[in-house]
């Protein structure tokens, strides 16, 4: 078997997560490399919308911001920003969103704002950008992110954008259209919402961590699915297209 | 009637101490020379509202010419925080208005539309509206549902970048359009620069490709690679390495005070800068040309 990098393993996860038409609302990193990859496997008709407004986006090149130019050749539409929040993403024509931020609770809630107090900062982040909408209003949401105790703590600092709050029947209480968290990939394995609840458990392991790992890595008491997975790892055409075209340099998939 | 005039004259007229400024471009087309200029006048108090507030805006607070920023996302896009206003917020040295993306563009559509305020749907999170009380909710009189309002954001001045415009200001964009367009009919004043002044013929055999009109734009610069390290769609490409070294010099103040003794105050104009920058440069951020088919308006 192929040698292969944590970050690889995860891009290749959750580029599997897509499907053939989803139309989906693209970061820049990794869940770029995970859509581009989908786009050029499984999935050749995924519809690419990147925040900036650029709508089929096809890049020849890998962006390093949202709003870089090879977003814009060859793409199908381009919108204002309003229009991007506003008739794609408020009214529902979203698939699935991406979202990162430097913490991931219990129930999928995503912080990307502040560590510590709001108004006495410990660590004062970027902020929103459009993580409030697209936890919202994306009808699934992914996350690829380090397992890490300190990225996965209990309850967030500050909630930036909505996963199940406190719990399931919170979020649906809010009447907010999406379908929230749907899959947390990290690189041990996968966290999904148990069905009930809304609390993200342990579903898979990728090839080589262990349950303990995740268990230690996790902020809280992290309970593991009865039907535990091990996910597939990467082909050789996979590893292949992101290594040779999607990231020659290596700068996300280190 | 042209409005044409010197950068450095549109600043020195339209923009004054205590103004909110908004310099439009998300990514795209971001008025760096605008943001200079201003650095070089020594503009003071300045409100600078943007969704992103990028090296521009990172800039400006490291010059002093800001009380207070107003954003959405305060990161160096593709690389990871915008230092010196992360360091000016932590301790506490600057005033600062957040909001998510959607909600600050919502805030310049409704002042750019007339409107004391502009309605959306919840996101089902409350923190940032606890942070932030210019958030408030109202009951939807047709279905009775919960929405977020914000108000109107009517900037004094809008800083815009445009591949091109006629003398009079009529302003022709293409690639990510952002929220230009409603900065500029939101705000007071428009500052309107561009790569290439050109005839008004030209303009008026696309009109679909002009987002600004005239009769709204204050004074037109004619100034090529104002966007730099931005970029200008077709033009030239985003100086991400500079992004990248940014994320280096901003982590020393010292460094900061040097690169703007070297950069801005040690310039005239973007000009000179852009000339001091390099062969090296200009050949790395060339690119080559990719027209559009043309389209036929007819002659009627």
């Amino acid at each position: 078997m192929t040698n292969y990098s944590s970050s690889e393993m995860m891009v290749v996860t959750a580029s599997r997560l897509l499907r053939d038409g989803d139309v989906v609302f693209v970061g820049i990193g990794q869940p770029n490399l995970a859509c581009n990859l989908a786009r050029r496997t499984h999935a050749p008709n995924l519809n690419m919308i990147y925040e900036a407004g650029v709508i089929g986006a096809q890049p020849a090149r890998l962006p390093l911001s949202i709003g870089d130019p090879c977003l814009v050749s060859g793409a199908a539409s381009i919108c204002s920003m309003y229009e991007i929040f506003a008739y794609y993403l408020q009214n529902g024509k979203i698939d699935v969103g991406f979202l990162g931020g430097a913490q991931i609770d219990r129930f999928g809630n995503v912080n990307a704002t502040v560590i510590g107090p709001y108004a006495k900062p410990k660590v004062r982040l970027p902020g929103s950008g459009g993580s409030a909408e697209i936890a919202a209003w994306a009808n699934r949401v992914y996350f690829i992110t380090p397992h890490q105790a300190r990225r996965f703590p209990e309850k967030c600092d500050f909630i930036t954008g909505a996963g199940f709050l406190a719990g399931k029947s919170e979020r649906i209480a809010t009447g907010v259209r999406g379908g929230g968290p749907h899959e947390v990939v990290t690189d041990l394995g996968i966290l999904t919402p148990d069905q009930e609840t809304g609390e993200l458990i342990l579903t898979a392991l990728h090839a080589g961590a262990t349950v303990e790992q995740a268990i230690k890595n996790t902020g809280w008491k992290l309970k593991v699915a009865d039907d535990l997975k091990t996910t597939e790892p990467p082909t050789d055409e996979e590893l292949r297209l992101l290594r040779e075209e999607l990231d020659p340099t290596g700068i996300y998939l280190k | 009637m042209s409005k044409v005039m010197r950068l450095s004259e549109a600043i020195a007229r339209f923009v004054n101490d205590g103004d909110t400024v908004y310099a439009a471009g998300f990514t795209h087309l971001i008025p760096f020379a605008a943001g200079h200029e201003i650095i070089r006048q020594h503009k003071k108090d300045l409100t600078l509202a943007r969704a992103t507030p990028d090296l521009i805006y990172d800039q400006m607070v490291a010059a002093g010419c800001a009380r207070k920023i107003i954003f959405s996302y305060s990161g160096n896009p593709g690389v990871g925080s915008l230092r010196v206003i992360r360091q000016e917020m932590e301790a506490g040295r600057l005033d600062y208005e957040e909001y998510s993306h959607f909600a600050m563009i919502t805030r310049v559509a409704a002042g750019a539309s007339g409107l004391p305020f502009l309605p959306m749907r919840s996101t089902g999170t409350e923190d940032l509206a606890k942070a932030n009380p210019q958030y408030k909710t109202i009951q939807c009189p047709y279905t009775g549902v919960e929405l977020v309002t914000v108000p109107a954001l009517n900037p004094d001045v809008a800083i815009i970048h445009a591949q091109r415009a006629d003398a009079n200001g009529n302003a022709q964009f293409w690639g990510i359009i952002g929220e230009q367009k409603e900065v500029a009919f939101a705000s007071k004043k428009v500052i309107l620069t561009v790569e290439e002044i050109v005839d008004e013929r030209a303009i008026r055999s696309d009109p679909n490709r002009t987002l600004i009109p005239d009769f709204v734009v204050s004074a037109v610069c004619h100034v090529p690679y104002c966007a730099h390290p931005s970029y200008t769609q077709g033009c030239y490409d985003r100086d991400n390495k500079f992004y990248l070294e940014w994320d280096k010099i901003s982590e020393a103040p010292e460094k900061v005070e040097a690169w703007l003794n070297e950069w801005v105050y040690g310039v005239k104009d973007h000009a000179e800068y852009w000339a001091k920058l390099g062969a090296e440069t200009h050949a790395r951020l060339k690119v080559p040309p990719a027209m559009s088919a043309p389209v036929n308006y007819g002659k009627y």
